[in-house]
């Protein structure tokens, strides 16, 4: 397929459900590599779905899913989540500091991690390298996101999957983490895929949405052509009538 | 004893079943029902332990201690929570347990391969080993369920399940195994174990009941630690598939 050398993730009819209900329905969408896509739609929609997908923490009951033009059943799961880094929405911290949070994917490869690299990994997320042996779970939520994707792209995934990361926080520390997700970007050209349930967030950081409703991808384009689309239930969310 | 002293031992199941009646506890059913079942299944396994006995053949040994590990599985998957495959992991654990203590009883004539000693020991080590397989299964499922985001973080990071339940998995095994480990602390400091009761009471000199209780208790050591170490080591990979995706349909819930 030739447009997946500009792909990095392709969705072919992808389906999938729990226990009977259907969560995801016939998604098929291309997610251009190297630019930032928002994932927007009301909640309860399969946004959280699908990057499980992507992640293969889960798999689709039918359909297609290519990762830089390569099925992902290919892969082994370990270099897929390498290449797919995810965020979660919770930015869970394992018990420890926030060197033992940052060392996470290294033991887990058993690569060698010193404090001069956290550090590092801290300056990339603009955290103070003082709070490098502070309780990782006293931390701020705005900290705490920022720990969590300092120790997703430790790794250096190609794509990386943002949950919703940062609905809880202020506007302040949403604004940095903005600041940061597209400075990410722009250096390390890193495909990115963000859900937010903010359209100002999504036009605002966007280079391309997509729009989910009922599990299906009800419009994809860029954020100036689905603010034109007829659909009433889009415009509404757009609105924020719906939520 | 004979059957009348025994008889008269009935007044121990009159007094409970009296104040039951008086201050309505509702008690009298599971009370007569347990004292009619207690009676019948202790006097089947008494008898069958002399048949066993006076023949002193390996076959009917083999056969009791089929018997306990079959009863034991059904049990523990009765209690503790399961997981998909539970009955031969649980089956696997049993045998493997009362395989190494007997090995290493008999092997180091610690005691004969008499049935006298067999069939006792093996029930003890057993029943333990019963106790400890749903202590841990249940822990496991709760600490997995408190801890579900974690494995899924680590498995996201690219970590293998071994990786993703490391913690998990330590934590049941300590968890159940730390009752039996602390109850020997005190042990004989309250309460005198059954076994030792009874063999003192039998006419035993008490330093031999005492040596036999040591043996027991350094027995239910290996018993706990093992049981909970191997059952772990069998369940965890069942959660998870050979994507590694980790299945928590895999835990099936008891209704209460």
């Amino acid at each position: 397929m030739s447009n997946n050398e500009q792909t990095a993730i392709r969705f072919e009819h992808v389906s999938y459900s729990i226990n009977g209900k259907n969560i995801l329905y016939d998604i098929t969408g291309n997610v251009p590599i190297g630019k930032i896509t928002t994932i927007v739609g009301p909640s309860g929609t399969g946004k959280s779905t699908l990057f499980r997908l992507s992640n293969g923490l889960i798999s689709p009951d039918s359909g297609k899913i290519f990762v830089l033009g390569k099925n992902i059943e290919e892969y082994d799961p370990v270099s897929l989540r390498k290449i797919v880094a995810l965020a979660p929405q919770s930015a869970p911290m394992i018990e420890g500091t926030v060197f033992s949070n940052l060392r996470l994917p290294f033991d887990l490869h058993g690569k060698a991690f010193d404090e001069t690299e956290a550090k590092k990994l801290l300056h990339l997320v603009n955290l103070d390298p003082d709070l490098l042996f502070h309780d990782a779970n006293r931390l701020s939520g705005g900290e705490r996101q920022k720990v969590s994707i300092a120790r997703t792209l430790a790794n250096r995934p190609q794509i990386l999957l943002l949950d919703e990361i940062t609905s809880s926080l202020d506007p302040v520390s949403q604004q940095e983490i903005e600041h940061l997700i597209l400075s990410i970007n722009e250096k390390y050209k890193t495909t990115i895929l963000w859900i937010t349930h903010q359209m100002d967030q999504a036009i605002r950081v966007g280079d391309f949405t997509w729009m989910l409703m009922d599990g299906k991808l009800a419009e994809s384009g860029k954020i100036s052509e689905l603010q034109m689309s007829d659909n009433v239930r889009i415009q509404q969310f757009i609105k924020g009538e719906t939520k | 004893m004979n059957y009348f002293t025994l008889t008269l031992a009935l007044i121990f199941v009159f007094i409970p079943l009296l104040l039951s009646k008086t201050l309505h506890l509702g008690l009298e059913k599971d009370t007569v029902i347990a004292t009619i079942r207690s009676i019948i299944q202790l006097l089947v396994v008494g008898y069958l332990l002399k048949i066993v006995f006076e023949t002193e053949h390996l076959f009917f040994i083999f056969i009791m201690i089929a018997l306990m590990i079959t009863a034991a599985t059904q049990n523990a998957r009765k209690k503790g929570v399961s997981i998909k495959g539970i009955t031969w992991k649980l089956v696997i654990t049993f045998m493997f347990i009362e395989l190494l203590t007997q090995v290493i009883l008999i092997g180091f004539h610690i005691i004969p391969p008499t049935a006298q000693y067999m069939i006792p020991i093996s029930g003890m080590v057993i029943g333990n080993s019963m106790v400890l397989a749903i202590l841990f299964l249940n822990r496991f499922d709760a600490e997995i369920a408190s801890r579900k985001e974690h494995i899924e973080l680590i498995l996201s990071l690219g970590g293998t399940p071994k990786q993703a339940i490391h913690k998990q998995l330590i934590a049941s095994i300590k968890a159940s195994t730390i009752p039996t480990i602390e109850s020997q602390k005190t042990i004989g400091l309250v309460q005198l174990p059954g076994m030792m009761s009874g063999q003192i009471i039998a006419g035993t000199d008490p330093v031999q009941a005492v040596q036999f209780q040591l043996l027991i208790l350094f027995l239910l050591l290996t018993t706990a630690v093992t049981t909970s170490v191997l059952l772990g080591f069998l369940a965890y990979p069942t959660l998870f598939n050979d994507r590694m995706q980790f299945l928590e349909t895999r835990f099936i819930k008891k209704e209460k």
